[in-house]
């Protein structure tokens, strides 16, 4: 507690908007007698592919049970044990029963209990509906930033000597995503652009259970609490995938079958799709989720929002009949790079949650273990980010400070003032998400990712040309959704040339042209630096190994 | 009036709000059905007054009541009484949920009881009166 | 996929060019298991990239698409189309200022949430290292209704007491206050009572129950609020009846 630190919580969004109130499923923290620290690190390693750090992680799960309890006593209303201790339930690609859930709403709650905590201190003042555009940066440091006031159009200058970004991901920059429309990268893009690499960004999570129209997700619950997957002829075909021997039908086992982790079970989806094995609908090609032998009364108690979502959205009640479900854009691994401080390599700048990658999640993000990682991490860079205000910043030149604002103004009212471009947002976003969608999904190719590239270095040259239809500034949300767009095309162009450069097949990263994991050439971080005129650079960062040794992934029945 | 630059704050009518949604005239049904209440207590605070001014004055209060203007009158209250009563009933889960065990006992239950307690007072008044 | 165009009335407001609201008609090829926010999102790509409102998570959860379709209170999100006959009228939610078209200035309820007190007032002061609080299933089911409130406003549309008296600090507010009454670790319902036991509190409240029937999430705020003016008869009862049962 430092109530002397002034605080400034600035959010494009009102808080308890933010996209972490559509986590359902639960977050990881080891807390059950039956578990240990070490099956949860084994877990989030392998999971990862090895290319997590296990410095990092052994620091996230350790300090994992303690921030949840943390929230339990913010008020947090987890679900809980008869005897009153909280419950915990199982989850893809874990081992033992370790994930803390609130019904199926748990990041929801999550949000709310910090939103509301945060009110408690007025040492924290609000900035909602503010667009941060640019960091201003002096002589190597964060010296604060600049944002619009949406409600006046006004641009403001925060000075500030410490920044913490926690803005979450890209999934927008599909077309098909469980992401809300918020999430569009501006935090990366903004770290990206003030010369932070961008880390692993070639690693996006396609969740395997989304609702084929709207991308809604169903969460991994479902499957946790005994739901099933099958294909057109009734094959739960996970088995068919490395993923087998078959369990029990409403008897779920653990890291196997419909319990292996989100990579494997996404690529399972399009091998099927291949073959001609999954059901058409009108939305397209679709597996089963069959939860019916789970019954009302259980599905009613532990997954309601997934019962109204089904019914509501697509018609299909889950307690009578199979949900159509086929994978969506998800989670990016891959984020601002950051040390194990929650550190960038700019000084004073900080990050943390999904738009951050430390990296825990390596190459695949093991389902409830992102919201645990933005509670762990985002109190690191707190910490942090006190340790450097503590230890006594240098005098900035606040003439250069203030012309660094200016300049952010400048740009930002020759795009409000432009005319004649002829570009709109809406062709270029489009253009954008087709790309992405056909060649940097679940497989990927050189061949289709080079097209990619170039499509996407085209885009960002008409990027330049783009014409607001509105002009005014209250409210502005042609103007908003032009900042974002060129944040995603940034972070769009950081993932395609990161994915062409990685040749080889890890996690959620899948080359049909190199199916085999490299660990000579490519255990090790991708770092995408930020070009003005060109594609990123791309560099190399070492892997922290300590004490697991990249090994070979068993989602089988047979594994120990 | 020209563009200011403010929020636009839009007039609430004082007095005829209640006719914008079928849910707000039920809401004015409720309350304003509680004026046959105070009718029915008025009768009764006459009825005391009629009694204490002697046997003529009783007699011929009766003979109003029991007359047609007055049976009407005190179907009319009784019918809008009614509506009043049940209505309140109605929301009385909201506002008075019991908790058995793990789970909260159902509405209807609630309702049910305020009708048991109703019913049971009832005939506790109709016995008094003597009429069984 | 069968496809329908459905006219939508959509209000508008620019506060720099506009005097007054007023209305536009546009014409949205939709599908017809689309929801009144998927035309909107039409509208905004294909017809009219100007109009303004928020929007985010699709699925009911984030509470930012609340508005008035056909007059009644509703998330644009699960406003299905396939509800609807004929025009389909679009506006900011009643009872708050329109910042711009769809966009309204919910300052007011922040102002008030904050009054309330909304987080844990522990009653011990057990550390976390010594782990959780207990709580069995049972005093989870006592307030987790009240959790589930996603701050959508739709409560405060519906409520006329508001729309008259915008002092009153209103469904949503005080549910949320309810619910950490309820909570059996809290211990500050006093604190709490000071703010929503009083005449801007739920002593606004006639119980028109409209903030129950529009709430998306069945948090039933006119039963929280009524809940609670029936624990502050009971406080006043034994404050002045059994002065000695309160220290």
């Amino acid at each position: 507690m430092r109530p002397e630190l002034k605080i400034a919580l600035v959010s494009k969004v009102y808080p308890m908007r933010s996209h972490t109130c559509a986590a359902e499923g639960g977050a990881a923290g080891v807390i059950k007698s039956d578990d240990s620290m070490d099956h949860h690190f084994h877990d989030t390693v392998g999971g990862g592919d090895w290319l997590s750090d296990q410095d990092a992680v052994d620091f996230f799960i350790r300090e994992a049970p303690k921030e949840l309890l943390q929230l339990e006593h913010w008020g947090c209303p987890w679900s809980r044990e008869p005897n009153g201790s909280v419950a915990v339930r199982p989850f893809g690609g874990m081992k033992k029963q370790r994930t803390w859930f609130a019904a199926d709403k748990s990041g929801f709650h999550i949000l709310h209990t910090l939103f509301q905590t945060s009110l408690k201190f007025p040492s924290i003042q609000r900035f909602d509906e503010y667009y941060v555009t640019d960091l201003v940066v002096d002589d190597g440091r964060c010296c604060g930033f600049t944002a619009i006031e949406m409600r006046s159009g006004q641009i403001k200058f925060f000075r500030a000597n410490a920044v913490i970004i926690a803005s979450g991901g890209a999934g927008r920059m599909f077309p098909f995503t469980t992401n809300g429309a918020i999430k569009t990268g501006d935090g990366m893009a903004l770290a990206y652009r003030a010369g932070v690499p961008l880390k692993d960004m070639e690693f996006v999570q396609y969740h395997p259970t989304g609702l084929p129209n709207t991308g809604t997700l169903l969460t991994e619950a479902c499957r946790g609490e005994g739901g099933i997957l099958v294909n057109k002829n009734g094959r739960r075909f996970l088995q068919d995938y490395g993923m087998g021997p078959e369990t029990p039908v409403g008897q779920p086992v653990l890291k196997t079958m419909e319990l292996g982790p989100r990579d494997r079970v996404s690529q399972a989806f399009w091998h099927e799709q291949k073959k001609g094995n999954m059901v058409p609908t009108r939305w397209g090609d679709c597996m089963m989720l069959d939860l019916r032998h789970l019954g009302e009364k259980k599905i009613d108690e532990r997954l309601p929002l997934v019962r109204d979502m089904a019914t509501s959205y697509l018609g299909v009640d889950p307690v009578t009949d199979p949900v159509p479900v086929r994978p969506v854009v998800h989670y990016m691994m891959g984020g601002i790079d950051t040390d194990i401080r929650a550190a960038t390599s700019l000084a004073g700048l900080y990050a943390a949650g999904e738009c951050a990658c430390v990296s825990i999640n390596g190459a695949n993000r093991l389902g409830s273990n992102s919201l645990t990682e933005l509670l762990v991490f985002g109190r690191r860079a707190a910490i942090s980010a006190i340790e450097y205000l503590d230890g006594g910043t240098a005098v900035a030149n606040e003439t250069a400070v203030t012309a660094g604002a200016d300049a952010a103004q400048a740009r930002l009212r020759e795009l409000f003032n432009r005319s004649g471009g002829g570009e709109t947002i809406a062709g270029l976003r489009k253009e954008m998400m087709a790309t992405m969608e056909e060649h940097a999904g679940i497989y990927r190719s050189g061949e289709g990712l080079e097209q990619a590239c170039s499509t996407l270095a085209g885009l960002r040259r008409r990027y330049a040309s783009i014409e607001l239809h509105d002009k005014t500034n209250v409210y502005n949300t042609d103007l908003l959704q032009a900042l974002e767009l060129g944040a995603m095309l940034d972070c769009a162009e950081a993932v395609t040339v990161s994915a062409l450069a990685r040749r080889e097949s890890r996690g959620a990263h899948q080359r049909l042209d190199f199916t085999a994991r490299d660990d000579t050439t490519y255990l090790r971080h991708s770092l995408a630096s930020y070009r003005n005129a060109g594609p990123p650079a791309i560099g190399y960062s070492d892997v922290v190994i300590t004490r697991s040794p990249p090994g070979v992934r068993d989602y089988s029945g047979e594994q120990k | 009036m020209s563009a200011n630059g403010k929020p636009y704050i839009r007039e609430v009518s004082r007095y005829r709000w209640y006719f914008s949604s079928p849910r707000y005239l039920r809401y004015m049904a409720r309350e304003v059905t509680c004026v046959f209440i105070g009718l029915h207590a008025l009768i009764l605070l006459v009825a005391l007054r009629r009694l204490s001014e002697g046997r003529d004055a009783w007699e011929a209060f009766l003979q109003n009541l029991t007359g047609p203007a007055g049976v009407l009158l005190q179907l009319v209250i009784l019918v809008f009484a009614v509506y009043h009563s049940t209505s309140w009933f109605n929301v009385t889960p909201k506002a008075m949920p019991v908790q058995v065990g793990e789970n909260f006992l159902p509405g209807g239950v609630i309702i049910g009881a305020h009708y048991a307690a109703w019913l049971a007072v009832t005939l506790a008044v109709l016995f008094l009166a003597g009429a069984f | 996929m069968s496809e329908r165009i459905v006219e939508l009335e959509v209000l508008r407001f620019n506060p720099e060019t506009d005097a007054e609201p007023r209305f536009q008609r546009y014409s949205v090829p939709c599908m017809n298991e689309w929801v009144v926010l998927d035309a909107l999102n039409h509208v905004k790509e294909a017809i009219d990239p100007t109009l303004s409102y928020r929007w985010s998570c699709h699925m009911a959860v984030c509470g930012s698409c609340g508005m008035m379709i056909n007059g009644e209170p509703k998330l644009a999100c699960k406003a299905f189309l396939r509800a609807y006959d004929g025009v389909i009228r679009v506006e900011p939610l009643a009872n708050f200022p329109i910042q711009r078209d769809l966009v309204t200035v919910i300052d007011d309820f922040i102002t008030k949430l904050k009054r309330v007190k909304p987080y844990l007032v522990p009653k011990s002061d057990q550390p976390v290292e010594a782990g959780e609080f207990r709580q069995t299933p049972a005093e989870l089911k006592r307030y987790k209704q009240y959790t589930l409130c996603i701050n959508c406003m739709l409560c405060y549309a519906a409520c006329p007491e508001y729309a008259l008296v915008p002092k009153f600090i209103g469904p949503a507010a005080i549910s949320l206050a309810h619910r950490y009454n309820e909570d059996s670790r809290d211990g500050g319902r006093e604190e709490r009572q000071q703010e929503i036991a009083s005449g801007e509190g739920v002593w606004e409240c006639s119980f028109v129950g409209a903030c129950s029937e529009v709430c998306p999430e069945h948090v039933d705020p006119a039963g929280a609020l009524q809940q609670v003016k029936i624990r502050s008869t009971v406080d006043w009862y034994q404050e002045h009846l059994m002065p000695w049962s309160k220290k």
